[in-house]
């Protein structure tokens, strides 16, 4: 019914059918509300700003703040300046937040405003600060975006005092979920460091409800913090694609050395988290993380039989995407396709090593849509699909099921609540992808088939 | 949030019946550094032409306009469903350094043989607009190329607001039933206006409709297809529900094929009865007025009972109203008078000087009404008025629950139907299952 996808992979020249992907500015627009007190601006038309809201609402179910520059016609011919100077003093006087993150839109990349030297001659109130991002919608995705902010934050806001490096990490989380956030600083705290963590969306937007609603909720990285970070021991940048950039941006600048791991999905992942801090700061690792690690491979021994063999398919933003295909890898899995919308030959350098080294044959795909996805499956059919919501169009047209793991996720709830990172997130990613293999088991089986034991 | 009143550029935007005398002031652009709730042109044409079914929709620009509008109206089909896919030419660098077109007509050209559609809409985005890529002159030679209907869609999105989108949509839906060749003769069939099947509504009123002894030619867009709406100008009648996107479209079609229009609104008892009557007299048919009354009569007896179920908890509640278009909002001043309550707050995104004198003359005394508010305004109001339902869109939402009070989605994600008769009741029915949920109890 939702099916118009032909079978037959024909070669394609440019344009995308069924997006993985999405622009910059909501990258940018999300990397901004982890800061604490920051109202995110866009430059542009109001349109971008209400779209990039309105994905960011569905999917977190939270209300998501920011201004526009409001362009018109008249903008676009004489420049976005006067646009953005006006609004950088009615976004003062009305919201009063700490900060301002504006990022760029398609459209004013096209017109050129210089964003740095109209924020020179522009209005900020003392005590105010307002930092900017380049997020030309043109190139990269979403997730380049989110790079782009954080890395704004770094060139406009850390800080080297010059002294002795602290004792204190940083952590640069990626396009995650406020859950998956919280759980990695709790990680991180279990071993007893430091740490400053931003963008932070914790607090954001997952903010409980309390009858009253706060234009800027508790959460998020504070201005001094990040500004502390140049003095830093180190930043572990988790992910390579939502985290590096600002990273090594961060080393250069305040000579805060980088070190660039997965983002923590599944145990081997984690492990390497845990072993990174362990060997820079010279910490044991806990007896009730090892207990986690313990009962997360005591889950997989049990369970491993109903995994094994299995094949899936996987999509969504780079970074989630590797964590998840070597985590799957490690129950038995095979995942045949593996497929993000964001470019980038590292990520299909980086896959298909993974997938070589488990002599799994499958098919990488990076800057790739989910039409491409959709053909793959019908020549090679999988069990399973992970990814986002957008993958349920493909899951009902072949009758496979879906996990819903990523950006964006609009259809289901809680999941920005609970982590899918760390020994913990691992667990509940088992219990998710058991319960759609095993519930469409107990659907498909014959009475003599259906077992109550599983 | 500061109690400090909304940006001083806005007060016009807003006024207090009973209070002010002054005309409200709509239809401006946001101002710069406003958290405005309003969309772009190419927003407001996409949500117009987007329930065309077996149409193409091609977003000529960098990802991001199409990937937030792939599938996002809950416009049902009872045929293709091409329309729920979504395309793009996804520019890159090189293409805004050295023009767009090239790509644009590879990429139709492998749609159109890809999927053989007879329709294809391509939309042009801000970075079009500013690298001034000529979409018609590309379309026009996609067409004789692949002998289908190729429609340029002019909404970069800086080019005013959602009302300009409204225009270009109803220019390229002008486009598309310009009848080339043999006039069509004019029949006793109706076209609908205004409608875009959300949840099935459109598909409720041609029931009445049918009922009632008169055809539904073409629905404008709700389920329709090329087909379909090319048949428009054999209509003898225009109804237009959603008055904000489809005026330009109902004088166009008056001045250029003879069809005069009426308004209509199928939200609550007293406007859908209403508006069926005036259609009855409108085709000035005995044997169609008596259907029409025997219709009004069954289904209002029908549902009464039901709804006075729900008016005992809802009376004396408050509501509190944000939505898209004008009519709605003047619509949902009476309906939720039916179940009992009153509107205290009352805006719009698109809303027109007339709109906003019906609401203010149906408005009881302290009412607010506000055009493009932004959301300080809405809490600041919703507070102030005490609110215990907000209705709104998707932005709205969350903001809503976040203040404690319940919420119901006239927008795009309405779960059911809210036209016609049985709409009535599902209005009542949301109203209560939200507003008198144990949920709050634990807020
Ligand atoms: S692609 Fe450009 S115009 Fe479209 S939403 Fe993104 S920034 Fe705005």
């Amino acid at each position: 019914m939702l099916d118009c996808t032909p079978q037959e992979i024909k070669e394609r020249s440019g344009g995308k059918i069924n997006p993985a992907k999405t622009c910059q500015p909501v990258g940018a627009m999300y990397a901004a509300l982890g800061i604490h007190n920051c109202l995110p601006h866009s430059h542009g038309s109001q349109g971008c700003c209400s779209y990039h809201r309105m994905h960011l609402t569905r999917h977190f179910r939270d209300p998501i703040m920011a201004s526009t520059s409001s362009f018109t016609e008249g903008a676009c011919v004489f420049g976005g300046g006067a646009n953005l100077k006006t609004a950088i003093k009615n976004v003062f006087a009305i919201y009063n937040p700490d900060i301002m993150a504006v990022h760029t839109t398609c459209l004013t990349e096209t017109i050129g405003d210089d964003i740095p030297s109209i924020l020179s001659s522009a209005e900020i109130p003392p005590g105010k600060l307002v930092i900017h991002a380049n997020t030309p919608s043109y190139v990269g995705s979403h997730i380049t975006g989110f790079a782009n902010m954080t890395k704004g934050m770094v060139n406009y806001l850390a800080e080297s005092s010059g002294e002795p490096k602290r004792e204190q990490v940083n952590i640069i989380p990626g396009f995650l979920n406020p859950g998956d956030m919280r759980e990695i600083k709790r990680l991180v705290r279990k071993m007893g460091i430091k740490l400053i963590m931003f963008p932070d969306t914790s607090g954001v937007v997952d903010s409980p409800m309390t009858g009253e609603y706060k234009m800027y909720p508790n959460g998020g990285a504070t201005v001094e913090d990040i500004r502390d970070s140049g003095n830093s021991r180190l930043t572990l940048a988790l992910g390579t694609f939502a985290s590096a950039d600002p990273a090594n941006q961060l080393e250069r600048k305040c000579k805060v050395p980088a070190l660039t791991l997965k983002t923590p999905i599944g145990v081997k992942a984690t492990d390497e988290l845990l072993l990174a801090l362990r060997n820079k700061f010279a910490r044991e690792i806990p007896a009730e993380l090892e207990e986690e690690r313990g009962q997360l491979v005591d889950i997989m021994t049990d369970t491993h039989f109903h995994f094994h063999g299995k094949k899936v398919g996987i999509f969504g933003d780079p970074d989630v995407v590797i964590g998840l295909t070597e985590f799957v890898l490690s129950l038995g899995m095979q995942p045949v396709h593996v497929l993000t919308g964001t470019p980038g030959g590292a990520f299909e350098r980086e896959v298909s090593a993974m997938l070589q080294e488990a002599g799994v044959k499958g098919r990488v795909k990076a800057e790739g849509d989910l039409f491409e996805l959709h053909q793959y499956l019908k020549n090679e059919p999988v069990d399973l699909l992970l990814g986002t919501t957008y993958g349920k169009y493909i899951a009902k047209a072949e009758d496979i099921p879906l996990v819903r793991i990523g950006f964006p996720v609009l259809d289901r709830s809680v999941h920005s609540y609970l982590p899918v990172v760390g020994y913990k997130g691992a667990m509940r990613i088992i219990e998710m992808i058991s319960n759609a293999l095993l519930d469409r088991a107990d659907r498909d089986a014959s009475d003599e088939d259906f077992e109550l034991v599983m | 949030m500061s109690a400090k009143l909304a940006i001083e550029a806005r007060e016009g935007s807003i006024r207090v019946k009973g209070k002010q005398k002054s005309q409200l002031q709509c239809d401006a652009d946001s101002i710069a550094g406003a958290v405005s709730q309003r969309a772009c042109v190419y927003s407001g044409a996409r949500v117009v032409l987007n329930p065309i079914t077996d149409a193409i929709h091609l977003v000529h620009g960098p990802i991001g306009c199409a990937s937030y509008t792939w599938d996002i109206r809950g416009s049902l089909s009872s045929g293709s469903e091409l329309f729920r896919n979504s395309f793009s030419t996804d520019l890159q660098e090189e293409d805004v350094i050295f023009g767009g077109e090239k790509k644009l007509a590879r990429c139709i050209d492998e749609l159109a043989l890809k999927y053989k559609p007879s329709l294809m809409f391509v939309y042009s985005t801000c970075v079009v607009g500013v690298i001034g890529d000529d979409i018609t002159a590309v379309c026009k030679q996609a067409e004789q190329k692949h002998q289908i209907k190729v429609v340029p869609v002019q909404s970069s999105g800086f080019a005013g607001n959602k009302s300009a989108g409204y225009r270009a949509a109803c220019d390229a839906l002008l486009q598309l039933i310009k009848s080339e060749g043999e006039p069509t003769a004019q029949s006793r069939k109706i076209n609908y206006l205004g409608d875009f099947n959300l949840a099935g509504e459109a598909w409720i009123i041609r029931n009445y409709l049918r009922e009632m002894g008169v055809e539904l030619n073409a629905t404008f867009t709700g389920d329709s297809s090329y087909a379909s709406l090319r048949r428009a100008p054999a209509a003898c009648l225009n109804i237009m529900q959603c008055a904000g996107s489809m005026t330009y479209l109902a004088q166009e079609m008056e001045r250029v094929y003879n069809i005069p229009y009426m308004r209509v609104s199928f939200l609550g008892i007293e406007d859908t009865s209403r508006s069926l009557r005036e259609i009855a007299a409108a085709l000035n048919d005995k044997e169609i007025s008596e259907k029409t009354e025997r219709l009004i009569e069954r289904e209002t007896a029908e549902i009464r009972s039901l709804i006075e179920g729900y008016r005992v908890p809802l009376q004396g509640k408050k509501a509190a109203v944000f939505v898209g278009g004008g009519f709605k909002a003047v619509s949902l001043i009476k309906q939720f008078r039916e179940v009992g309550m009153e509107v205290v707050m009352i805006g719009t995104q698109t809303g027109k000087q007339d709109d906003y004198d019906s609401m203010y003359s149906l408005a009881c005394d302290g009412t607010v009404i506000l055009d493009d508010a932004n959301p300080s305004e809405l809490e600041r109001f919703i507070l102030q008025q005490g609110a215990d339902l907000l209705v709104g869109g998707v932005k709205e939402r969350p903001l809503a629950y976040k203040l404690g009070i319940s919420f119901i989605d006239h927008n795009h994600e309405r779960k059911h139907p809210l036209s016609g008769f049985a709409g009535a009741v599902n209005f009542a029915q949301e109203v209560y299952s939200t507003l008198c949920s144990p949920v709050w109890n634990y807020v």
